[in-house]
């Protein structure tokens, strides 16, 4: 009975092991089972369709084409390799301004028959309606060939409009680079601080100032990323719009400041650690040889940590690329591809805060924002692989 | 020569030092300023009474309560799980296979955005296992956050005790189960506790993994079970601090929110230090 109780309680230790274990497998799994749907749906909105005359050459149009014919920037079919012909788009409300409800018959029946006279007689026409009242086999109308989104609209596209019409457009270019660049500033500030307070701390500092600044550390590591927004946005914001002359104080600058800090302890702790790991034989030799105490540092102390360092520094981008709240609050959120940092940027975490709660489940927009959760996790992930990669090789070296 | 030699190490030095106050000054400075402008909104009402007025004035009693809810859950969760995982790969299997998955995913899990956890417990917690949003969902979602936190604060608690223990208790007739448990435990429940309450930490001040599990902007009444939405003290600030209706009037009520968050933090690292030295100097 006891052996069994005995067995009995390894085996729940060794369940709870395992379901820990494959927690991250079944993160990625959801992740890809909830994103890659993505690629199976078309360009269109689902249920809408595009009708145009069918004397019309064009065939397909492509999702940046239909943006900029909807949004006017396009007006001739001409622009996009058809005839000289002005573009007139027609959305399907117009259709109850033009026919009366008694006209559009009992159970507006007589939609698709309209609809098909309203197409047939504007030869420049583009029609954006609810597929349901596509006229089938109707004569002098044709519909256009609806492409899926392929991986390069996605991983290769350079706007993210998730919410236009006709066709959403889910390019991931304008976030991905605004995540690198907050990210890449932020660790260029937090680098020579978060390297200098961890040499500081390792080898200068006495144990009283030690037992000041570690639990000052630890502090800034639990104070709550909304808490880091919201004085980036309240403090840093008006300060960088000021001295920056700005219009606008929110800007990939001020999110990288506010990531840089929250970076620090990260650096800070690892490459403190890591600066530890000298030998005290190596310290002892370089001082026996004459060096004082700032030379051994440097030539001996430093180089022997340089990868510990490296990772720590790596580690502290992976926390600046999948922070959150604190770049959601302060870089503005502009889904363009920034061409400085006193531009308004969004990042990847910050798009996926903002919008998902508005996406409708299933649907494209929600499909490209867990395609989005599941970049970021490789990325970070990434970045923790070669973090140990960089740590373990010292091990190899010694 | 000497004399540069000197120079240059006292230049060097004092560089350090001033970065080493510079970060110490950062600190000083955010807490300062949360505190100078939030001290003053503080008062019974604050914390014992909900939101009135489009959130320009009242308190935040229902996020008090939420935070507290979701801390309560995602510990009951992850404790538990954790506690028993790091027991599995410390006093158990070594060096298998199995503790060698357990411990890279473990340093996996730690290093996932907290936003991919959110997105995880939304479509595992809400949509699939049909919690929706919810207290239940948000607790899981948090405990698999905090989960690294407490395996890896375990993992060292049991390191820490020294083997003598385990022999003598072995000597004396005990099995691996009783040795655990009377004696191996006992000698790392401080160290545990630390993670605990590191974890509360952590769990008070997360907002991305509660945004689309359990997080609600505004309820006119107190959750009732599990499977009820409810306010939380960081998702709270977050409103407060963006997509209030008047902003510039929530003001005072984000400064305020910002202090308890930022008192919590506080208090549990202070809590946490005090325990650990205790234990240190018992040891």
């Amino acid at each position: 009975m006891k052996k069994f109780i005995d067995k009995l309680i390894e085996g729940l230790l060794k369940l709870s092991g395992t379901v820990t274990g494959i927690t991250v497998l079944l993160i990625i799994v959801f992740l890809f089972k909830e994103g890659s749907g993505l690629f199976q749906s078309s360009t269109v909105e689902k249920g809408y369709t595009l009708l145009v005359n069918s004397e019309n050459p064009i065939d397909k149009l492509s999702p940046e084409e239909l943006k900029h014919i909807f949004d006017g920037e396009i007006e001739n079919w001409k622009q996009v390799g058809g005839r000289d012909e002005a573009i007139r788009i027609f959305r399907f409300d117009e259709i109850f301004s033009i026919y009366t409800d008694d006209e559009l018959g009992e159970d507006y029946d007589l939609i698709p028959e309209k609809l098909g006279e309203v197409i047939h007689t504007n030869p420049g026409i583009i029609a954006y309606i609810p597929q349901k009242y596509a006229a089938k086999n109707s004569r002098g109308i044709k519909e256009l060939i609806q492409e899926k989104i392929g991986l390069s609209d996605y991983f290769l596209g350079e706007e993210w409009l998730p919410t236009a019409t006709p066709a959403p457009l889910f390019g991931i270019l304008p976030l991905l680079f605004g995540t690198l660049l907050v990210s890449f500033i932020a660790i260029l500030i937090a680098i020579p601080l978060g390297v200098g307070v961890a040499i500081y701390l390792a080898e200068i500092a006495n144990e009283r100032i030690r037992k000041l600044l570690k639990p000052a550390i630890e502090l800034l590591a639990g104070i709550p990323s909304v808490v880091y927004g919201f004085f980036g946005l309240v403090v840093l914001v008006p300060i960088v719009q000021k001295t920056g002359g700005l219009d606008l104080g929110e800007t990939a600058f001020t999110g990288s400041l506010i990531l840089a800090i929250m970076a620090l302890p990260t650096i800070i702790s690892i490459a403190e650690d890591a600066l530890r790991t000298t030998p005290k034989a190596m310290r002892d030799a370089s001082l026996a040889l004459g060096a004082n105490k700032w030379q051994t540092i440097y030539k001996v102390v430093i180089p022997f940590a340089s990868s510990g360092i490296a990772a720590a520094v790596v580690l502290g981008v992976g926390r600046a690329i999948g922070e959150t709240m604190a770049v959601l609050m302060v870089t503005g959120n502009a889904a363009v591809i920034p061409h400085s940092m006193f531009e308004s940027v969004r990042t990847i975490p910050a798009t996926i805060a903002a919008e998902l709660g508005e996406a409708p489940s299933g649907g494209t927009h929600y499909q490209a924002l867990f395609l989005l959760g599941a970049v970021l996790f490789i990325i970070t992930l990434t970045i923790s692989i070669v973090a140990e990669i960089i740590s373990s090789r010292k091990m190899i070296k010694e | 020569m000497i004399q540069t030699k000197k120079i240059k190490e006292q230049i060097a030095f004092s560089v350090f030092r001033l970065l080493g106050f510079m970060v110490l000054g950062v600190l000083l400075w955010i807490l300062g300023f949360i505190i100078y402008n939030g001290i003053g909104v503080i008062s019974w009402e604050f914390i014992f009474s909900a939101p009135t007025d489009g959130m320009t004035g009242g308190g935040i009693f229902p996020a008090i309560v939420g935070t507290f809810y979701l801390i309560i859950g995602s510990t009951l969760f992850a404790f538990p799980l954790g506690i028993m995982s790091a027991i599995y790969t410390v006093e158990y299997a070594k060096n298998n296979w199995l503790t060698k998955f357990i411990r890279i995913m473990t340093n996996n899990l730690a290093s996932i955005p907290s936003i991919v956890f959110g997105l995880f417990g939304m479509t595992l917690f809400v949509n699939t296992l049909g919690f929706g949003d919810s207290i239940l969902a948000g607790s899981l979602t948090l405990g698999l956050l905090i989960l690294p936190v407490v395996i890896r604060t375990t993992e060292e608690a049991l390191k820490a005790v020294p083997k003598t223990y385990r022999l003598g208790s072995t000597a004396l007739g005990a099995n691996k189960i009783q040795t655990i448990k009377r004696v191996v435990l006992p000698a790392a429940f401080p160290n545990i506790i630390t993670g605990l309450i590191l974890s509360i930490g952590r769990v008070s001040g997360e907002t991305a993994p509660i945004l689309f599990t359990v997080a609600a902007y505004f309820l006119p009444q107190l959750p009732h079970s599990i499977f009820d939405q409810a306010m939380a003290l960081p998702y709270h600030l977050y409103v407060l601090a963006t997509s209030g209706t008047d902003i510039e009037a929530a003001r005072p009520m984000a400064y305020g929110t910002a202090l308890v968050l930022i008192v919590i933090v506080l208090l549990m690292n202070t809590l946490a230090g005090i325990i650990k030295k205790r234990f240190e100097k018992n040891k």
